[in-house]
């Protein structure tokens, strides 16, 4: 991409920088000592019920931290319009850190700006950020969802009387498939009988399939459900309507299961955005990889709705107890649903073995083609 | 695959059919009736989108979920009269404004829609029709709701009138040659018009279903390409209402194909059967769409066969 193409709001930014410092000697750029302002980027609306809420729900525990301006922007695609965006929260709103938070907007809309604005810190929310190919302004934050699922998985096996959970994924991809893992080792830990029925959808919206696969599993005899689709809503209401219990995904949906939901497994993006704006006001640099789990209190589970047994509610708080002293939840030696070693001993929950996960565990019934 | 499966996956068929079907239906029968009268109108995927959203707020204030099915119609009636206006002056194309009113439908939609994605409002309930047999997974697919028995019978009147009706004559004969129209002193304008009007009114309600019955709640991915596939669907049923009803029928059972294989483990190859109702349109378009029959019974006028 050439350094010569002009954008309108870049061409503004310039000659204002230009008149700024022809005139005053001056910087043209606000001081940082002035406060923190984030700009952050959804792909969708920030009341989905899902992922895009997660992260609106943090920036709105922000707001009320002295000296942090937040600004926000909606339903922006993961397309040229992303980088004009974000570009115009740096120029006009004067933003210290830009945060994208869909997976499209890395490469290379997030790359390019991030060498335009050197001074600008960028952060994106999946582990894309290659510190050999990428600026070091740029960088990446996430967290081990995983571990929540885990603990949905030890609520929900000891909430099932028929011993089938229900799972409607989106798309066989290695962070869906730790979930779906995870979710059933929980599961067992507690319930050695439990199995995993999994229905993929084949993509990451699809109201209409999500009602039907959560259906499809209802009928299959499965007791309790959970997903991993973009907005839940849909599955959470289904399985409500149809009288079963339900697991969360992403952000809160226990208002939409008052009977049947038990708990669910959400990010706490709240902590991540606070150290980058604690980091930021006090001038420290920001790391450019930052994740994680329980430990480090990144991901949380919500709190227990009226599905939840005193037993499973106790067997969770234990397990969160145990995530949190980093204990294993992989523990080989196990094998995937076609019979193959895949799990040959104890790993670490960030081991970056499981996050080449590409194999559903023996116990879910379903395959990833 | 045992004889339960099979049961299983025919009763899964079957609720599919019933639970899905609703909304193409109602798209295909507003945009049949639209384009008996020589015109299409594309935008029926934003009518259904912000007939959606309109029936859900309407529910959401009122209380009252029929309340909502009749705000979706009459909302989804304004934006086909919008594009019966426009369509009527001179020198415009229907498919490119069509396009365009898709397009605005939506973001409307969405830009309204935005304070109804949290809420949540009443519901329309069913008629259950399965409870004699005793067994719940055939009582839960036989769950009726009563849109679908208003939708069978609009297309048996759109049927009957069609051939039967004064109304039905003068309707046809604007769609199959605008100068006998004229000849016989009818104004082809008004009868597009109206016509457009009334097939946005349908496929208002058919966005009703979506967001108070199934899958019952309102936000952006709602539609993901429904209301595009039902205007297919009526070049699928060649503009026979009751055909319609069949190519809706068929379209959500074949819908229903890739969970319900999943639900009973036949889990290789989900990619495929969920494209399964695709690929079926398409081969028996292909098989049809040959005859001599087929371009028989397409309307005259319409842009796309002219």
């Amino acid at each position: 991409m050439t350094d010569f193409r002009l954008t309108r709001r870049g061409f503004m930014h310039s000659a204002g920088a230009f008149g700024a410092t022809s005139l005053l000697a001056g910087t043209s750029r606000p001081a940082l000592a002035a406060g923190v302002t984030i700009g952050i980027v959804y792909v969708g609306p920030r009341d989905d019920f899902g992922w895009n809420q997660a992260h609106a729900v943090a920036i709105k525990s922000l707001k009320n931290v002295a000296g942090v301006k937040a600004v926000e922007e909606e339903n922006v695609p993961e397309t040229d319009a992303c980088a004009k965006s974000m570009e115009s929260m740096v120029n006009l709103d004067g933003a210290n850190i830009v945060l994208g938070t869909s997976f499209g907007y890395f490469t290379p809309f997030m790359v390019d700006l991030a060498k335009k604005y050197p001074k600008v810190e960028f952060r994106h929310a999946a582990p894309l950020w290659d510190g050999s190919k990428h600026p070091k302004n740029l960088g990446s934050y996430f967290g081990y969802l995983n571990q929540a699922h885990y603990v949905d998985g030890v609520a929900a096996g000891l909430s099932t009387k028929s011993n089938k959970l229900g799972f409607v994924a989106a798309k066989p991809i290695s962070s869906v498939l730790s979930n779906i893992n995870s979710f059933l080792l929980g599961a067992r830990k507690v319930n050695p009988n439990a199995v995993v029925q999994v229905i993929f959808t084949g993509d990451w919206s699809l109201p209409v399939r999500e009602a039907e696969a959560t259906n499809a599993l209802v009928d299959a005899g499965c007791d309790v459900i959970t997903c991993h689709v973009d907005g839940p809503k849909v599955v959470i209401e289904t399985a409500e309507k149809r009288g079963v219990k339900s697991c969360g995904h992403n952000a809160s949906q226990a208002p939409l299961a008052p009977k049947g939901f038990i708990t669910g497994a959400e990010y706490k993006w709240e902590t991540i955005y606070k150290i980058y704006a604690d980091k930021l006001a006090k001038g420290e640099p920001l790391p450019n990889m930052l994740a994680g789990g329980y430990d480090s209190d990144m991901v949380q589970n919500t709190p227990f709705g009226a599905g939840a047994s005193e037993e499973a509610r106790k067997a969770a708080t234990a397990a969160i107890a145990d995530l949190k002293a980093k204990k294993p939840i992989y523990v080989g030696p196990l094998k995937d649903n076609k019979g193959n070693l895949v799990i040959d001993k104890a790993y670490d929950n960030y081991d970056p073995y499981l996050d080449q996960m590409n194999y559903l565990l023996e116990g879910v019934i379903g395959s990833i083609t | 695959m045992s004889d339960s499966l099979v049961v299983t996956v025919l009763v899964a068929l079957l609720g599919g059919a019933l639970r899905v079907s609703t909304p193409f239906m109602f798209v295909a029968l507003g945009e049949c009736l639209t384009e008996k009268s020589g015109r299409v109108n594309l935008g029926l995927e934003g009518t259904l989108v912000f007939g959606a959203m309109s029936a859900y707020a309407t529910s959401y204030h009122t209380g009252s979920p029929w309340l909502g099915v009749l705000a979706a119609g009459l909302a989804g009636a304004a934006l086909g009269a919008l594009h019966g206006f426009v369509c009527k002056l001179p020198r415009v194309n229907d498919i490119a404004i069509g396009i365009a009113m898709m397009l605005f439908g939506t973001g409307v939609a969405f830009f309204f829609g935005k304070a109804y994605i949290q809420p949540t409002a009443p519901r329309l309930g069913a008629i259950a029709l399965g409870d004699w047999t005793g067994d719940p997974k055939v009582a839960t697919a036989l769950q009726v709701n009563p849109l679908l028995l208003i939708g069978l019978a609009t297309a048996l009147i759109m049927w009957w009138a069609f051939a039967n009706t004064r109304w039905g004559l003068v309707l046809r004969m604007s769609g199959d040659s605008a100068p006998a129209a004229r000849a016989m002193g009818v104004s082809v304008d008004l009868v597009r018009f109206l016509a457009t009007l009334s097939g946005g009114f349908l496929a208002g309600v058919g966005g009703a279903f979506l967001s108070l019955y199934y899958p019952g709640s309102w936000n952006q991915g709602l539609s993901s390409g429904q209301g595009l596939m039902a205007v297919a669907l009526v070049i699928f049923a060649r503009w026979n209402p009751l055909r319609c009803v069949a190519a809706a029928m068929l379209f959500g059972a074949a819908g229903a194909i890739g969970p319900a294989l999943q639900s009973v483990g036949v889990t290789q190859g989900y990619y495929f059967f969920n494209a399964a109702p695709y690929i079926l349109t398409l081969l028996i378009m292909v098989a049809s769409a040959g005859s001599r029959q087929a371009s028989r019974e397409a309307p005259g006028e319409l842009s796309i066969t002219k």
